[in-house]
């Protein structure tokens, strides 16, 4: 009777662990599709012609989308510009002074910030942005960005500069620094692979954004590098193209999310890397 | 505090006070407090910027507010050609699509997060991990790209006819299903907050003392019932606020849904029917909207959003936090 209940115990044991494992295969499943579809209906449609070409006429086939591509990337160069000094002049705040009350308030609105629908930045850009300039801009898509960015950014800034040892900042104290350069030169710089990292992951979510830029940003189906204009990003291209009527509006989209995935999978890895080279595994998820 | 570091050096032995050069000290005094004050004066912004956010929004949503009163949350007639507004089925639709999203995603993601830390032999975490936290990093335009064009036919060839069959006689799977659907953006958000609840819920398993679970195996337990019975209660708080955070995610996210979930002002019972939620009408409105009423109407929209999802953070935080002190669990996830 004993040994029939331990070993029913056991059975359970084991298929809870089956249970586990499998909602874990199931999870990530998704993500595999995804990808497969990504490259199975995106693969195909990219040629040079795809990176260097302005979009066709609506309704016509071909063009490219060398515009959504400049555009995203002076659209993100913009935000990482206002963002990056901000959110890791932030983080270096939480990590050294911190301890206070305004630390901890700080802290708390920064995750929670993190948490703040990104079409909600969208219409605080447009509210102080366009509707004073009067039009559409790249530049208030840019600021979009940097508002999602700066909180990410303080955040992982403070985790990667805590990580290092207090033993340094005493080392450079008790030679007489004071406290700023031993922050500046000593902490910061011991935790700049962490700080890329936390600036590389953020970029790459900011990357992908679609819902700030709708109405800060617009889209443009012409070229533009003046960032007074409407610019179209990847991400607003993919949401036009793939909500439009045209079979080849499709298809374009589907080979803009390519670009942007292989863009923003690119910069996680880089991030990912980044941070294995100075921590080993241990500070990756 | 910058008067207390000279004096401390005045009372030092004189070796200490002969080694430090007389620039140094005056460079000090000047470049600590400068250092302080500008790194001070960065990270108030933070708190500026929610404040400014905050009282745009209501500045922006007052006249609707104030013209339709508690009717605006009530009131289920959308119709900007005459000027009235009611946001009810946007607020039930940004619910239930939410709540559904949770139903498919909870267990996934805390079947994830136990595994991960668990049971999985070490060799497989990593990987594992690594795939949980791409699908973090899939913008979502991307999803709802995919939404439009994968999930939603495999809902209409597999999902959906063995659904109606089994539970057609209850009113929530009733009507035609075209595809945009409560149902479509319900899972499209369950697949999206996944690697949210999961990384933070793995990081509350992560801070659960080995003490606690050796103590259970150490009485005898299997190692499943030392997870059920000793860590999961540990961690209970924590993995709360992750669901609640999963659930701020959904609550919000725009592009997917209104991608796939058909963005029609209706109200109905059944998921297999089209629906709305605040964020996508914002999304697809806003642009749009040509009356000062129409405007401040959906900007109300977004001050409510803000609101209810800034609690719902808040709310979460502290769970996780009390689980995970001072740790930045899950910030990097987020």
């Amino acid at each position: 009777m004993r040994s029939a209940r331990a070993v029913r115990r056991r059975v359970k044991s084991a298929t809870m662990t089956g249970m586990v494992a499998a909602l874990a295969i199931l999870a990530v499943l998704p993500l595999l599709f995804i990808f497969g579809d990504l490259v199975h209906k995106g693969a195909s449609s990219i040629d040079w012609n795809f990176f260097v070409k302005g979009p066709a006429p609506a309704g016509e086939v071909g063009g490219g989308v060398a515009n959504a591509i400049v555009g995203t990337l002076i659209i993100v160069a913009l935000g990482c510009l206002v963002g990056m000094p901000i959110g890791v002049g932030t983080g270096l705040f939480l990590a050294e002074f911190g301890g206070g009350r305004l630390g901890w308030i700080v802290r708390f609105i920064a995750d929670v910030l993190n948490g703040t629908p990104s079409i909600v930045v969208g219409i605080f850009a447009w509210t102080w942005l366009v509707r004073p300039m009067g039009h559409f801009s790249a530049l208030a898509g840019g600021a979009a960005l940097a508002i999602l960015m700066i909180p990410m950014l303080a955040r992982t800034t403070e985790e990667m500069v805590r990580l290092v040892p207090n033993s340094l900042r005493e080392a450079a104290l008790a030679l007489g620094y004071p406290r700023w350069r031993t922050s500046l030169t000593i902490v910061a710089r011991t935790a700049m692979g962490g700080i890329v990292t936390g600036a590389l992951v953020a970029v790459a979510r900011i990357a992908g954004e679609t819902a700030p830029l709708l109405f800060t940003a617009l889209g443009n189906l012409n070229f533009t590098t003046s960032i007074r204009e409407p610019m179209q990003s990847l991400s607003l291209l993919i949401y036009t193209y793939a909500t439009g009527p045209f079979e080849d509006w499709h298809r374009i989209a589907w080979a803009a999310a390519l670009v942007l995935m292989a863009l923003v999978l690119t910069l996680a890895l880089a991030a990912r890397w980044a941070t294995r080279q100075r921590f080993g595994n241990k500070s990756a998820i | 505090m910058t008067e207390a570091a000279p004096q401390q050096l005045e009372a030092g032995p004189p070796a200490v006070r002969a080694a430090e050069p007389v620039v140094h000290r005056s460079a000090r005094n000047i470049g600590d407090p400068t250092y302080r004050f500008l790194l001070t004066a960065v990270a108030l912004v933070l708190p500026f910027l929610l404040l400014a956010i905050g009282g745009q929004l209501l500045v922006g949503g007052w006249p609707a507010l104030h013209k339709f009163g508690i009717g605006f949350v009530t009131k289920s007639t959308w119709d900007p050609v005459a000027e009235v507004y009611g946001a009810a089925p946007m607020i039930f639709g940004t619910i239930v699509s939410s709540l559904l999203a949770l139903l498919i995603a909870v267990p996934l993601a805390l079947g994830t997060a136990i595994f991960l830390t668990e049971f999985a032999p070490k060799w497989l975490r990593q990987p594992i991990g690594f795939l949980v936290e791409l699908l973090a990093a899939v913008p979502s335009v991307v999803y709802g790209l995919w939404g439009i064009f994968v999930l939603i036919p495999m809902l209409r060839g597999i999902a959906v006819p063995p659904l109606r069959a089994a539970l057609g006689w209850t009113p929530f799977f009733k009507g035609v299903f075209y595809g945009p659907s409560m149902l479509a953006g319900g899972v499209i958000l369950a697949i999206m907050i996944v690697p949210y609840i999961a990384a933070v819920s793995r990081e509350v398993l992560l801070a659960v003392p080995a003490t606690q679970r050796e103590a259970a195996l150490g009485l005898g337990a299997t190692r499943w019932e030392a997870v059920w019975s000793a860590v999961l209660p540990y961690g209970r708080a924590g993995i709360i606020g992750a669901i609640m955070l999963g659930f701020g995610r959904a609550l919000g996210e725009t592009m997917a849904v209104t991608m796939v979930i058909g963005n029609r002002h209706d109200l109905g019972a059944s998921v297999l029917a089209p629906a709305y939620t605040m964020a996508a009408a914002i999304a697809n409105e806003f642009s749009e909207a040509t009356t000062q009423m129409y405007l401040s109407a959906l900007v109300a929209v977004g001050l409510m959003l803000f609101l209810v999802t800034i609690t719902v953070n808040a709310l979460a935080r502290i769970l996780v936090w009390r689980v995970a002190k001072g740790a930045a669990v899950g910030s990097k996830a987020l």
